[in-house]
């Protein structure tokens, strides 16, 4: 290695640490300046208060939402793992007549126009009773996050030796058995990767929790900061929304870099073998 | 081995929850907004519920507001599919390259993916807002509107997106570089080629199908954008997308028969945007080594 090339390296990976800090420490910016600095349109705050967290922190709107989103989230990753983790294996380990289409219902609907669904689902859901629901949230997460599940876990259960199934089985164990007491804790890490990125996934929706809810029952996080307008009609909510912003982001960032290696192992995975 | 016929029972039992979710949650819907497309109906105005056939889709397909914006919903691909490859590509090489400073480089590619697309989104429309932003004092660009013009909407718009999505496309290349073999390179670097020349004649081609893999994803997923246009613009100034028009006729007016006509026509064209793509890519997507 030359030093050139050490130092074009370094100078690419300042780069890109600016890049994709800058909106984040922006938002930080904005959300730390008084009302009137908030027009100083300098990327540095001039003054610093912490009035917008003690206002966000204190709004029932936004505390509502964060609880909708943690637990709609959590559900729908559980949910969205313990039903791909058996499809998965299926699909890896046996020779049925049903993989080609498990595989391509999970690429269609990785490539579906989810916001074609909100319509339907929106007069289903009415009629159902699911509108403004947790349930009506965790149905479409469930199902929209199954493909990145399906494709992470087969990975990972393509990397667990065949012969331990096997040896297994000659010591009289049952298909059930091997599957709980060999595969699963030897695709652990897998099952744990998947489960980060379909909670990222689900987090991230937009378009069903503007959609599909109404009050703060339901409404998860990015659809309350939409709907956000400040503490009363006059005050410039760019502050309060940029607090609970940061909020909302900057424990889901920690999340992230603390498992960057499993992330970035399960993306790739996922990506080469799918 | 056991038997097949038993391996068969077995899948069908292990598949059935997954599967069935699917066609419940997205299959069986989008057959209801082919239903419900074929009425007149508004929830606003309950009395007029009829029966009307394809009129709907004659409405949506001889208003102008559609086509303008399929047009807008494709320039945004277009704008953004190919800097996302080549800035992913340059993240891409860094991390499998770079003897210093890799771990940043990942700390950085990976960060994106904790900043949910609308707080992205909030920050980059703050960012270039006439009344909060730095962009213009940083750029001396005085007082430039970007949100009351169509093209400079669009391209804050776009710059959102890239910021969001670029790391997926790193990622996905990594994953290609790491099935370029390592002999070829070194073949090249013996005979003199520069990094310069390696790249374009030896690595590029071997990363045909994970190259084609991301342009595929990406476009149908930049084609569906919905979150960045409703926060930074709400489809103002023609930066409305399809997937925007959809929202704004089912939820936002209640037009549940005309909306649902948009929503199966977006339906539509990302299939046949699948199909193109598909068909366009096909010597791409069928030549790499890791291609089943």
């Amino acid at each position: 290695m030359s030093r050139g090339r050490d130092a074009v390296g370094s100078a690419a990976a300042l780069a890109a640490v600016a890049w994709s800090l800058l909106p984040v420490a922006w938002m930080v910016s904005l959300s730390l300046r008084p009302a009137d600095d908030l027009h100083a349109r300098t990327f540095w705050p001039g003054a610093w208060t912490l009035a917008h967290y003690r206002a966000v922190l204190g709004a029932p709107l936004f505390l509502h939402a964060l609880r909708n989103s943690v637990g709609i989230s959590l559900v729908a990753t559980a949910l969205s793992v313990a039903l791909a983790a058996p499809a998965a294996w299926a699909v890896v380990r046996l020779d049925f007549p049903g993989r080609r289409l498990v595989l391509g219902a999970a690429l269609a609907i990785a490539m579906f126009p989810v916001v074609s669904l909100v319509g339907p689902l929106f007069d289903l859901w009415r009629a159902l009773g699911l509108y403004d629901t947790w349930p009506g949230l965790v149905l479409p997460y469930l199902c929209f996050t199954l493909p990145l599940s399906l494709w992470i876990l087969a990975a990972f259960f393509r990397e667990v030796p065949w012969e331990l199934e096997e040896a297994a089985r000659l010591e009289g164990a049952t298909r059930g058995q091997i599957f709980r007491k060999v595969t699963v804790p030897l695709a652990a890490p897998g099952v744990f990767t998947a489960a980060i990125l379909v909670f990222l996934a689900a987090w991230n929706d937009f378009v069903f929790g503007i959609s599909l809810t109404s009050t703060d029952r339901a409404r998860p996080v990015p659809a309350a900061l939409a709907f956000f307008s400040g503490a009363s009609q006059f005050q410039e909510p760019a502050g309060a929304i940029s607090a609970a912003a940061v909020v909302v982001t900057l424990p889901v960032i920690a999340l992230v870099l603390l498992f960057q290696r499993r992330i970035v192992a399960g993306l790739t995975a996922g990506a080469v073998k799918g | 081995m056991a038997a097949p016929k038993d391996d068969r029972r077995l899948a069908l039992w292990l598949t059935a929850p997954a599967l069935g979710a699917m066609l419940l949650v997205a299959g069986y819907p989008i057959l209801h907004a082919v239903r419900l497309s074929l009425y007149r109906h508004r929830l606003t105005d309950p009395g007029a519920r009829a029966f009307v056939g394809l009129e709907n889709y004659a409405v949506v397909l001889a208003d102008p507001l559609w086509w303008t914006d399929v047009g807008t919903t494709l320039l945004l691909v277009a704008l953004t599919v190919p800097v996302e490859l080549a800035l992913g590509l340059a993240l891409a090489l860094v991390l499998h390259r770079a003897a210093s400073g890799r771990r940043w480089v990942r700390a950085a590619v990976i960060l994106p993916y904790g900043v949910v697309t609308v707080v992205s989104a909030f920050a980059w429309k703050h960012a270039f807002a006439l009344d909060t932003g730095f962009v213009n004092g940083w750029l001396g660009l005085g007082e430039l509107a970007w949100f009351a013009r169509p093209g400079t909407a669009l391209a804050a718009i776009a710059l959102a997106e890239i910021w969001k999505t670029t790391p997926f496309v790193a990622l996905l290349l990594l994953a290609g570089l790491s099935t370029v073999p390592e002999e070829l390179q070194e073949a090249a670097r013996i005979d003199g080629a520069s990094a310069w020349q390696r790249l374009v004649s030896v690595t590029l081609p071997a990363m045909r199908t994970p190259i084609a893999v991301a342009v595929l994803f990406r476009a149908l997923d930049a084609f569906r954008v919905f979150d960045s246009v409703f926060v930074l613009t709400g489809g103002a100034h023609r930066t409305e997308s399809v997937s925007f028009l959809a929202y704004r006729q089912t939820i936002g007016r209640t037009a549940l028969g005309l909306g649902s006509a948009v929503s199966v026509l977006l339906f539509l064209s990302v299939l046949l945007l699948a199909a193109a793509l598909v068909k366009a890519l096909r010597p791409e997507l069928g030549a790499g080594p890791e291609a089943r």
